[in-house]
């Protein structure tokens, strides 16, 4: 009784969780714009999709910017996590804790203004530059998050054992410390990725007119109502998430089977 | 101390973009638009029942949202603590996918379901049961709301029920306790942490959010967020929204206080 109870819950939260998507999906594929009926199977708002140059622009910018972004976001993360680890006194370390911590607590909305403000105050156009700028801002709290414990967890005697034996501090650095603390360099790297790509409301306030990442573009089309195109994006969007999210996640899993071996 | 000179480019960074960028929000807030004089114009203004109308229906509908989604959520962290470990990581990584969805996509999703001619409508057609107004009412935000945040609340909870020591619930077993009482006496009072973060993680965006009142809830519809949204993108008044920006922040401190209060009388009453 009590294990039926359990699996419908659950059944009940994921159909929640999934039957908008779901239908999302299967209405990407309906040749008619009615969203309630049926009018068989067509692919012409993949093709719409594609011949839109609106939409290939954001995606592009999307894109660039999550990537840029993210090796951005993550040679500083790094080297701020280095210098917090190392070379801070006591008080100085929780007010620096405290500062990295705000804007993540911080609601995206009041980050997204607090930029635009800048921005704006300093005389900066408004526009791709600005979204890059904005967008390492906010991903390298999280890069720093990622590397510290990794960087506490670091045994420092090995990097001592090494310059003993002779190796150079750029050498050990190389060979010893960068191995040890890679996994959590690549975790920052790939969540400043996925964030960005994910973000709208920093977005939406510091980009500069007629440029676009996707998530403007879909809540400026959602705005004007509902058109197939946008669900010919979301399957596509939701294939892409699915994908990486597995290969992510086998690379976890992955990990953790070297550890115990 | 060899790299000491590696601190100052970050304390540089964060003073240019994190501690700058907030005084700015504050600097307008305080000033007359266009000069450099202090007011407390913008702040009186911010603080006229209007727009406390307005910041109270944001409040009251985040913490119903917030409520929902713990009542929805715990539970199901539960399932997810406890079911057999062969299932839980795929469980957990269902429940998690559809937070890596574009958010806009997953509030659109609502909006070809909730309209006038829209799914929910024509199943109920069938029964023959009038279309119903939907989409652009208050329910129509809180779904979406509950939607969009309910993974912040059951991953959070099931952290913490995963950490907990399993034997206590044996020890309570064994002490007479039914399974009713065990959960009400201790797996309950060690996951409150877990509770206080995912209400953090639900109410936090919920209060502020301008995407989903304006998708759900239509082009008339008011949260404080919208109100901001509207002072700086469409108005361009940055001293009064800089002012309405200050109000909604300290709103959210002191929620946050409070429930950090409870947080802590929790652990109290724990320890008693």
């Amino acid at each position: 009784m009590m294990r039926f109870l359990r699996r419908s819950y659950t059944a009940l939260i994921f159909a929640f969780l999934y039957l908008p998507i779901f239908i999302l999906i299967v209405f990407s594929f309906n040749d008619s714009k009615s969203r309630a009926a049926w009018g068989g199977f067509t692919l012409r708002w993949y093709e719409e999709l594609f011949s839109n140059s609106a939409i290939l622009d954001a995606v592009y910018n999307t894109l660039t910017i999550a990537v840029l972004s993210a090796v951005l976001a993550t040679i500083i993360g790094t080297l701020a996590a280095f210098a917090m680890h190392k070379d801070m006194r006591q008080w100085e370390k929780k007010i620096v804790m405290n500062l990295t911590y705000l804007p993540i607590l911080n609601p995206d909305i009041v980050t997204g203004i607090s930029l635009m403000l800048l921005f704006i105050f300093v005389k900066m156009n408004l526009g791709l530059g600005s979204l890059l700028l904005a967008h390492t801002i906010f991903n390298v709290p999280y890069v720093i998050l990622t590397v510290l414990p990794k960087l506490k967890q670091f045994d420092q005697s090995l990097y001592e054992a090494a310059l003993d034996l002779g190796a150079s501090p750029s050498y050990a650095f190389r060979k010893i410390v960068l191995p040890e603390i890679l996994p959590g360099i690549v975790t920052g790297a790939l969540f400043a990725f996925t964030l960005s790509i994910d973000d709208f409301v920093i977005s939406f306030f510091t980009t500069g007119s007629g440029v676009n990442n996707l998530s403007i573009l879909i809540y400026s089309m959602a705005r004007r109502g509902i058109h197939p195109t946008i669900n010919a994006l979301s399957t596509l969007l939701f294939l892409v998430v699915l994908v990486l999210l597995l290969a992510v996640n086998r690379r976890v899993t992955g990990e953790k089977k070297q550890k115990h071996a | 101390m060899e790299r000491r000179w590696l601190v100052y480019p970050y304390h540089i960074w964060m003073l240019l973009f994190t501690v700058v960028p907030l005084a700015l929000i504050f600097y307008f807030a305080f000033t007359v638009k266009g000069t450099y004089a202090f007011t407390l114009e913008n702040i009186q203004q911010a603080a006229s029942p209007v727009y406390l109308k307005v910041l109270w229906h944001s409040v009251w509908l985040a913490a119903v949202s917030t409520f929902a989604c713990f009542i929805i959520g715990y539970p199901m962290a539960m399932i997810l603590a406890t079911c057999r470990v062969k299932y839980r990581n795929m469980l957990v990584v269902i429940t998690i996918i559809p937070m890596w969805m574009n958010f806009l996509l997953r509030t659109y999703a609502w909006m070809t379901l909730l309209e006038k001619k829209g799914l929910i409508n024509t199943v109920l057609s069938f029964f023959n049961i009038a279309p119903l107004q939907l989409l652009y009412t208050d329910g129509a935000v809180l779904l979406g709301m509950v939607y969009n945040f309910l993974p912040f609340m059951i991953l959070p909870i099931y952290s913490v029920l995963m950490k907990m020591d399993r034997s206590l619930l044996e020890a309570a077993g064994d002490l007479g306790a039914d399974a009713w009482t065990s959960f009400r006496r201790v797996t309950f009072p060690l996951s409150l942490p877990g509770v206080y973060a995912g209400m953090l993680m639900v109410f936090m965006p919920a209060v502020t959010t301008f995407v989903i009142s304006r998708l759900l809830g239509g082009g008339q519809y008011m949260l404080i967020g919208n109100v901001i949204e509207q002072q700086f993108l469409a108005i361009g008044d940055w001293n009064f929204g800089s002012a309405l920006s200050v109000l909604m922040m300290i709103l959210i401190i002191i929620s946050m206080g409070l429930l950090s209060r409870y947080n802590k009388n929790g652990n109290g009453g724990m320890l008693l």
